[in-house]
């Protein structure tokens, strides 16, 4: 995506990230435009969420730069990252089962002023999630799984994000939790602007939502599109969405090798 | 008329008790740290008010040295967090273990060597006087101890339901990862929670110097507390006061009807059998996590 003049909301050139000895993301570049979706697909250990965390300050970059709007903010502090508008919806909700949902939602406001529009905030996440509201009393640990999802989701939304870093939302969830999730996400992007990085496994329902996308393989980036293309592509089909082709002589070849390899 | 007063000694008593495993249970939750000097910080805490308060010491007055330990003592815990504690993050537990066990003895010889090693006691205006309830007489440091505590809980209470500083802790020691993406400075949160818990201890050490004594090894105390975190589902701070209460309740009702020798067994005989029943203690908030 290097042709668009603007900025882009998030850069990243050359990070590698370790943990401990062991190499996990081996020098990925990728851009995400303002107010687009962008979608990085891979496998198990492919690097998705160490990439995630290392844009977050979970984890040091430990070289290569990570810019925000132009402004570098590889090395800061979570906090510090989540201040200027990266919010981070985890792997596996990571809610805080034994507080509110309420709660758990004023926490994703928690680097904000108190004064700030929060009460608004609450109001327009509830708007998008009507269950929430329903439910703004109970213990979040006593909510579905798809609802756990809504409300990581609703929480990120709390801090006002300018991009929000989303790490496999479907992952358990059923396909028509997952569909509505989906449906919400673009709904945020399109109405409260807010830029939309996607990691996921599930390869279709993520080129669907997304408007480019990234192939990470191993830490490396081995392929990246538009997700029309990507989708149009043999390599994702026979991959990532399961397609099977037949070969020329009707069938199916023993293993098709990989373009990028 | 005398099992209430065995029962109101031994709430007094479990009120220190559960006190000191309230700062136990603070720091196991937020940082996973076993604070093994807990009972030593209620001694040290102590010593300080004796410190400041006793005549033959520095006699200020009981009311302004008490503000300047329970401050004191806060200080400290905070210190000990930036400077000890934090190095040992990624460490394996057993290492912090051993880490607070060593800064149990440490405490307990720099307070032997500054007050030494006799047993003394806080002239506080709540000792040695009696108070007289249709024809019950209860030491008023007893029913101050319990008054005092169900103040400090209630305080701690309120703090954490509804402050943003005791939202962030709760979230800390709920799911520290997630405390980090949501911005909250995980690192001070953690200090801040030495700094508490080095003042719940303070406050249970006033008590127990007020109605007691003290000496350099009352730090033992913690022992007694750990097994009261352990019965009340270690990680649940109701539960932390509610196995003070438990094993301050059980010791006078045994000492008087069990044969002695055997009475100092009965609370330990307890544990056991919570542990037996109920593992994970008996106000537990161990969930499953869902997928």
């Amino acid at each position: 995506m290097s042709q668009s003049n603007a900025v882009p909301m998030l850069s990243v050139s050359n990070i590698e990230s370790y943990y401990g000895p062991i190499i996990a993301i081996r020098g990925i570049s990728l851009e995400v435009p303002k107010q687009r979706i962008v979608a990085v697909l891979g496998a198990n250990g492919a690097g998705k969420t160490t990439l995630l965390k290392t844009i977050s300050g979970i984890m040091e970059p430990e070289k290569g730069a990570v810019m925000l709007e132009g402004q570098a903010i590889g090395g800061d502090e979570p906090a510090a990252i989540v201040r200027k508008g990266v919010a981070h919806v985890p792997e596996g909700r990571e809610i805080f089962p034994l507080l509110s949902v309420r709660d758990n939602l004023s926490l994703g406001a928690y680097t904000r002023p108190a004064a700030d529009g929060i009460a608004e905030d609450m109001e327009m996440v509830f708007g998008y999630f009507p269950i929430l509201k329903e439910r703004a009393g109970q213990l979040a640990g006593t909510l579905s799984g798809g609802q756990q999802q809504m409300l990581a989701i609703a929480r990120g939304m709390m801090a006002r994000p300018r991009i929000m870093l989303l790490d496999e939302p479907s992952l358990g969830l059923s396909p028509l939790a997952v569909k509505e999730i989906f449906a919400v996400i673009r709904r945020l992007n399109v109405e409260q602007g807010v830029t939309m990085m996607l990691v996921e496994q599930n390869a279709r329902a993520a080129l669907e939502l997304a408007d480019y996308g990234y192939v990470l393989e191993l830490g490396r980036v081995v392929m990246e599109g538009s997700s029309s293309r990507l989708l149009s592509s043999p390599d994702i089909q026979e991959f990532y969405l399961g397609v099977k082709e037949s070969g020329q002589r009707g069938q199916r070849r023993w293993k098709r090798r990989k373009t990028w390899r | 008329m005398e099992s209430l007063q065995l029962l109101v000694s031994g709430l007094a008593n479990g009120c220190v008790y559960g006190l000191i495993a309230l700062g136990f249970v603070l720091i196991y939750k937020a940082t996973e740290a076993l604070n093994f000097a807990q009972g030593d910080m209620m001694m040290l805490g102590a010593f300080v008010t004796l410190g400041l308060t006793n005549d033959h010491y520095w006699a200020l007055p009981f009311w302004v040295s008490v503000p300047i330990a329970l401050l004191l003592m806060g200080a400290f815990g905070y210190v000990l967090e930036i400077t000890l504690l934090r190095r040992m993050s990624g460490q394996s537990q057993i290492a912090v273990v051993v880490l607070t066990v060593a800064l149990g003895f440490i405490i307990r010889f720099l307070a032997g060597a500054i007050w030494g090693h006799e047993p003394q006691s806080l002239e506080s205006p709540i000792a040695g006087v009696n108070v007289r309830l249709s024809g019950l007489v209860l030491g008023l440091d007893e029913v101050a101890v319990i008054l005092v505590t169900i103040v400090l809980t209630g305080l701690l209470y309120l703090g954490f339901a509804h402050t943003r500083l005791g939202l962030a802790m709760q979230a800390t020691s709920q799911n520290q990862l997630a405390a980090y993406y949501m911005g909250i400075p995980v690192k001070r949160v953690s200090a801040l929670i030495w700094c508490l818990s080095g003042v719940v201890a303070t406050a249970a050490g006033i008590l127990l110097a007020s109605k007691g004594s003290i000496d350099p090894n009352s730090g033992f105390l913690g022992i007694k507390a750990f097994a009261a975190a352990v019965i009340g589902g270690l990680g649940s701070l109701p539960g932390a006061l509610l196995g003070g209460l438990v094993i301050g309740v059980i010791e006078p009702f045994a000492a008087r009807y069990v044969a002695a020798g055997f009475s100092q067994v009965v609370p330990y005989a307890v544990l056991l059998l919570v542990l037996i029943i109920r593992p994970s203690g008996i106000l537990s908030q161990v969930r499953d996590k869902k997928v």
